[in-house]
């Protein structure tokens, strides 16, 4: 098996799993939790960083799939080139 | 490696998409609430940022002292993964420090020093790529400096009287106090540290292939 | 052998400084100049930032360090000097440890002036208790020209080596500067707080102990070809 192929195959797992997050929204619970000292009106919303954070876990690793990949092109594109012209001699 | 390659995608693939699953069914903490389900992105990346160090640490000292070609390409692999995982970590941290603490960053013992930790193997990937002929070496250096100072950050909380948890929060968190999250918490460590696994295998194979261009080009000169 | 060797390049390098000079002046004027920076970017309503002293100080050492182990490696770069120092059938520690001592006497020679001026300009009691500051100045000194040596020996021969020392150094050695300033700090108190001091001045000793054995380690390999 190829590891372009087995490349392909990892990004389409990770993708698969987009649909779980729909199921990220708490049901029901209030989002955030009151931080000892700071008047409630002051409180973030924890749902945007959370989701902010997985998003970007998922992205990085992603991310480096695709520089893998794209690199590994180079390389075999320029191999076969290199095995076309000690051929031809 | 290379003949559990495909078995071991398809398991880091499964575990990855069940994790938001359990995830979001692990009860939660008491004062945190929601946001503490960041922790089981946060610490997992940094265990997999610490077995990085470590491939790179003890492949970096193989290559120094043994000129093995093998080891370069793993370290230089491990490093790229390295600055990877730990990105995540520097990332989801503060997104969880901003909700948990009130600030994005505090400059107490363990995230300076963690920061520190990321800095070294961004500077190793620095001198690989502009450090000229000869820079594995340097490099390689440089990761055993980086790889000896990672016990000097995990125990900087335990010394230390920091706003980061301690490292005795992670088993209680992970199974004492909070009885339905050792599950996803065992899962995402255990993805995490496969996904490096797997990262890893696939950067070798690349660094191979690289590695057998550069003999063809060797051979084409003779 | 070895320490005879250390002796004999420590003393080459003396010897070839004293010629001019020239590495010692620059390295002094460089580090006066950086306190004044400092002192002018911290100062409000004509007094500089209170605790700014200890900062401006270890911060005017590593600065200075950085300037002093490139030209002085060049100097060795420079005339091929290095090459023939790894010919010579002595034991490769023993090189490295030579030139070790030789940054340490430069550095030492800095901090002479550094510590009299800081203390001067920034009312700073840094001699209110000199062995501990002594001790502190000692091991953070160490600890950032061990790990600064290795790397600028093995960055002789690289590309693009001036911007790559700092690149290397400052990370693996901000941990060192953090446990001098912290130790400073706590002497610069209103009662100075020796008992601070002294564990600072552990883990310096500790990070010392760690890098000194690390760089001796390595030297050799690194600087084979």
């Amino acid at each position: 098996m190829s590891f372009r192929r087995l490349l392909i195959a990892l990004t389409s797992f990770v993708l698969l799993s987009a649909p779980s997050f729909a199921q990220q929204a708490p049901p029901g619970q209030s989002e955030f939790v009151p931080i000892k000292d700071l008047p409630p009106g002051d409180q973030l919303p924890a749902a945007p960083l959370l989701i902010a954070a997985y998003a970007f876990v998922w992205i990085a690793a992603m991310f480096y799939m695709w520089t893998i990949w794209r690199r590994l092109n180079k390389v075999e594109t320029e191999m076969h080139a290199l095995a076309q012209k000690t051929a031809r001699r | 490696m290379r003949k559990t390659l495909g078995p071991l995608v398809v398991v880091v693939g499964i575990m990855f998409v069940a994790a938001p699953f359990l995830i979001a069914q692990a009860p939660y903490e008491s004062t945190m609430g929601l946001i503490q389900k960041i922790f089981y992105f946060h610490v997992p990346s940094w265990m997999a940022m610490y077995a990085a160090i470590t491939v790179c640490g003890v492949s970096s000292a193989i290559y120094l002292f043994r000129s093995r070609a093998a080891a370069d390409r793993y370290a230089v692999s491990a490093g790229e993964l390295a600055v990877l995982f730990g990105l995540m970590g520097l990332i989801t941290g503060p997104l969880w420090g901003r909700k948990a603490w009130g600030v994005w960053w505090q400059w107490d013992a363990r995230l300076t020093s963690a920061l520190l930790m990321e800095m070294i193997f961004v500077a190793y990937l620095l001198v690989r790529k502009f450090g000229g002929p000869g820079s594995e070496k340097l490099a390689a250096a440089t990761a055993l400096f980086g790889t000896a100072t990672a016990p000097f950050v995990y125990k900087s909380v335990d010394i230390w009287r920091t706003v980061h948890p301690k490292t005795s929060v992670v088993p209680l968190l992970a199974a004492g106090s909070m009885p339905g999250s050792g599950m996803p918490f065992a899962l995402s460590s255990i993805a995490f540290v496969l996904l490096f696994v797997v990262l890893l295998t696939l950067r070798v194979n690349l660094a191979e292939r690289q590695a057998a261009l550069d003999e063809m080009y060797l051979a084409l000169e003779d | 052998m070895f320490m005879r060797t250390a002796w004999l390049v420590l003393r080459k390098d003396v010897a070839i400084e004293a010629r001019s000079w020239e590495v010692l002046t620059t390295t002094l004027f460089f580090a006066a100049a950086c306190v004044l920076v400092f002192a002018f970017a911290l100062v409000k309503e004509g007094q500089a930032v209170a605790d700014a002293a200890a900062g401006i100080l270890w911060i005017a050492i590593a600065f200075s360090g950085t300037l002093a182990l490139g030209r002085t490696f060049e100097r060795e770069r420079y005339s091929e000097t290095l090459r023939a120092l790894l010919l010579a059938p002595a034991p490769r520690p023993a090189l490295y440890l030579g030139k070790l001592l030789g940054m340490l006497v430069l550095l030492a020679t800095a901090e002479a002036l550094l510590v009299p001026m800081v203390a001067l300009l920034f009312q700073a009691a840094l001699f209110s208790r000199p062995l501990l500051m002594a001790g502190l100045l000692a091991g953070g000194t160490i600890g950032f020209a061990a790990v600064g040596t290795l790397f600028a020996a093995m960055l002789v021969r690289a590309r693009s080596r001036d911007v790559l020392l700092p690149i290397l150094l400052y990370p693996i050695t901000i941990p060192v500067i953090i446990a001098g300033v912290r130790g400073t700090v706590a002497l610069l108190g209103e009662t100075p707080d020796e008992a601070t001091a002294t564990m600072w001045l552990g883990i310096l000793a500790a990070f010392d102990v760690v890098f000194v054995t690390l760089a001796l380690w390595t030297f050799e390999p690194l600087m084979t070809e």
